[in-house]
């Protein structure tokens, strides 16, 4: 690439011998390094600007508007070159974004005035503008226009198009992505109020005076920009980048300000990593980008520390083992109740009251690790902690049938399962609040004793 | 002078059907937009449009996986493998909507586009390694290349198409009860979770048939425009479907024969343009839904005359 020497005599010293020093280390070519690093630049930026809106985006339900943009761009760009017969870059941008605000507008329109569902007026619009923009550019004979750029993305050669600006010698698209990247943070900043609050909860917006769809279309406008200008690098896989950092995020954390910078950071990340990984396997560095994403979003889904699967599936085993449990020291209480005497039960009893099967051998070991239940030789019986536990559960389970049946136009054989189900989320204080209403019950429905509370 | 407007047309014609390449590809095109048509009719009703888009994304890397393990390029093979990973996109996004607090739309876009990258790296991979050997043609997939159809692909098309098309007739009242009343439907006893299945089956299938003629981005637009043009002319869900399957079927003649007289022209994109260009028409000019029937009519009236329109006469025909 002849551009380098222009490049050599107009960066200062320090860069020329990070630059030699990186290849150097690398054993690659100064050339390649420098289009490395004006790539990863450039695909940086694009992920950084992609990340911020997509976060808004996600939050107002319009996901799929990136991915009707992105698609609609075309027509912009063929309308613009049917018109002027030119493929300069200022017209082309101009129409790719007015393409962009023609979609949104145009989708709003059909769905309201057609009562066409949103997501098809969406399918109808995008599609239909794809298409027009396919068969001009098929038609465009003797100019570049390039419809494997759209559809591949062009990052590999978006570090390779240098060209001076403001007497540096830089990638060209960084002419477009900076500029967009500014206007997005500086509409973040003015409008940080009113977006977080049309995002969430546009009713309140509303009645608070903030003008909804003002709000909707500035957004729509600001992402229309990103997507025409990020398109430039990584054609419709923009669309990966404006959707997957920001679900990553979601799962993450349930704050916007954190949200959006993890939404960054992910982004950054996928594009670096993708565009190595297309180093390496000569492929489309677009397409691995969108295929990091996948991976860091899937390994999310899996490990995240709140929302994660695994976190979720182990609460939710644990709460199977404790209802478990439970279940077998209420059994247990109530047979010592009716032998008027502490009773040892054979352990394949205790295994049946917690309903056997893998979760009854893990409550059982959940109850010898605390304490609560003493075994010995294929016998169990209640400890006095034990013992104490499981009074209290007798006594939520007793209380809340008398509660129901105080309450509610239920058949004394009706209490039982309702009150076995809620016996495990009724604490102390809830207890306390149940034997207020009912003005200190003694007996519960069925003539039992309700129990003290455990001293 | 009659005569000598009607002769080039005579002409045409003429040419149209004993050109076989252009017939053989107008058979393919139309058969195909009547089944989209038709179960896009469904897909339509139970809002699952863009499902089909995100299938046929879903689809790319499955023809290039088919490719890599087989060596082949048979359509077949190709298809097949498309139709995999169509099915395999669509449980991942009912995966999805199980396992994250994730929105719908976010799911949509998420499983979309990390599809469409890995088909496109895998494509790209594929080009390179297979560079001296025409590499299998499969970016010809993304657009799609009617025009270079063979006699053995429009075969399997259309026997895909027509089987689709033949198994939403037979089990149109059950799909009918599924997308008005899916709680009725249960009620009663219908699997109705099963005919999702198969209704979501069917779609993918449609799509998967229509990726070599219109491609990859195209597809899903062959589902949704029809259906949603049809639903402007009637309340009545048999007659949607004629209307949809016939707005279909012009579309796909109109596109593969526009494509046929110029040159150059891709096939995919004119039949989705004829498609649109119908809607346009539907959506101003069909009697009580249409644009110019209602324009001088306020928001607040227009929702008066939907409510009143909807009003059920019989149960089964109400508005979903």
């Amino acid at each position: 690439m002849n551009a380098f020497p222009l490049f050599a005599e107009q960066i200062s010293v320090p860069f020329e011998i990070v630059w030699v020093w990186i290849a150097d280390c690398l054993g690659e070519s100064r050339l390649a390094v420098e289009n490395a690093a004006g790539t990863l630049l450039v695909s940086a930026l694009c992920a950084a600007a992609c990340a911020l809106v997509g976060c808004f985006l996600l939050l107002r339900r319009m996901s799929l508007l990136g991915d009707a943009l992105s698609h609609s761009v075309l027509a912009g760009v063929a309308a613009v070159y049917l018109i002027t017969g030119s493929i300069e870059p200022v017209p082309m941008f101009l129409g790719a974004l007015a393409a962009g605000i023609v979609t949104a507008v145009a989708t709003q329109f059909i769905h309201r005035t057609g009562s066409v569902p949103e997501d098809s007026s969406i399918g109808i619009v995008f599609t239909s503008m794809f298409a027009f923009g396919v068969v001009v550019v098929s038609q465009a004979t003797g100019v570049h226009l390039d419809l494997d750029c759209v559809l591949f993305g062009d990052v590999a050669f978006a570090g390779m198009n240098f060209t001076p600006t403001l007497g540096w010698l830089l990638p060209e698209a960084i002419r477009t992505l900076v500029p967009a990247l500014v206007i997005t943070l500086l509409f973040l900043l003015l409008c940080w109020k009113e977006l977080r609050l049309t995002s969430f909860d546009a009713t309140h917006a509303a009645t608070l005076g903030f003008s909804v769809s003002v709000m909707h279309y500035l957004m729509t406008t600001v992402v229309a920009m990103v997507t025409v200008s990020a398109m430039e690098v990584v054609g419709l896989l923009v669309v990966a980048l404006l959707t997957v950092p920001a679900c990553v995020a979601r799962m993450l954390t349930d704050r916007l300000g954190r949200m959006l910078w993890i939404a960054v950071m992910v982004g950054i990340s996928c594009t670096t990593l993708g565009y190595f990984l297309a180093l390496r396997w000569n492929s489309s560095a677009a397409g691995l980008m969108a295929v990091v994403a996948g991976a860091e979003l899937a390994l999310v889904i899996m490990l995240a520390p709140r929302y994660g699967f695994l976190v979720r599936l182990r609460r939710s085993i644990q709460l199977r083992v404790r209802i478990a449990a439970e279940d077998v020291l209420a059994g247990l209480f109530r047979r010592m109740e009716a032998a008027g005497t502490a009773v040892s039960q054979s352990t394949s009893d205790c295994h049946r009251l917690a309903g056997n099967g893998l979760v009854s051998y893990m409550a059982i070991r959940w109850l010898g690790q605390r304490g609560l239940l003493e075994t010995s030789a294929g016998m169990a019986k209640l400890s006095n902690k034990g013992r104490r536990y499981a009074q209290g559960l007798v006594r939520s389970h007793r209380l809340w049938e008398s509660w129901l049946n105080l309450n509610f136009d239920l058949d004394p054989d009706h209490l039982h399962d309702p009150a076995e189900a809620m016996e495990h989320y009724i604490g102390p204080s809830v207890q306390r609040q149940l034997e207020v209403d009912l003005q200190q019950p003694n007996a519960d429905p069925h003539g039992r004793e309700i129990p003290d509370v455990p001293g | 002078m009659l005569l000598g407007l009607i002769r080039p047309v005579i002409f045409n014609i003429y040419r149209v059907i004993f050109l076989t390449q252009t017939t053989l590809v107008l058979i393919g095109t139309v058969l195909l937009g009547i089944t989209a048509g038709l179960v896009g009719t469904f897909a339509y009703l139970r809002r699952r449009a863009l499902a089909g888009d995100v299938i046929a994304h879903a689809a790319l890397p499955g023809l290039c996986l088919a490719f890599l393990l087989t060596q082949s390029r048979s359509i077949g093979v190709l298809l097949t493998g498309a139709l995999i990973a169509g099915v395999a996109g669509a449980f991942a996004m009912s995966l999805l909507r199980h396992v994250t607090r994730l929105r719908e739309d976010a799911i949509l876009g998420t499983v979309l586009s990390i599809a469409y990258g890995l088909g496109i790296a895998l494509t790209r991979t594929i080009q390179n390694d297979y560079r001296n050997e025409r590499g299998a043609d499969l970016e010809s997939f993304i657009i799609g290349r009617a025009a270079t159809m063979l006699r053995g692909d429009v075969l399997q098309i259309a026997v895909a198409a027509i089987a689709c098309g033949i198994v939403v007739l037979i089990i149109y009242k059950e799909l009918k009860l599924l997308s008005f009343d899916e709680s009725f439907c249960r009620v009663q006893g219908w699997p109705a979770s099963g005919l999702d299945l198969l209704l979501m089956f069917l779609t993918a299938v449609t799509v998967i048939a229509g990726l070599p003629a219109v491609g990859v981005v195209l597809t899903a637009a062959l589902l949704i425009i029809p259906a949603a043009a049809a639903r402007f002319w009637t309340d009545r869900l048999s007659l949607m479907m004629a209307v949809s399957a016939g707005i279909g079927g012009v579309s796909g003649a109109s596109g593969t024969l526009l494509s046929a007289r110029m040159d150059q022209m891709p096939t995919g994109p004119l039949i989705v343009l004829s498609a649109s260009a119908l809607f346009v028409v539907s959506w101003m000019l069909a009697p009580n839904r249409g644009w110019l029937w209602n324009r001088d009519r306020s928001d607040k009236e227009l929702m008066t005359a939907e409510i009143l329109r909807s009003e059920p006469s019989d149960h089964a025909e109400a508005k979903p």
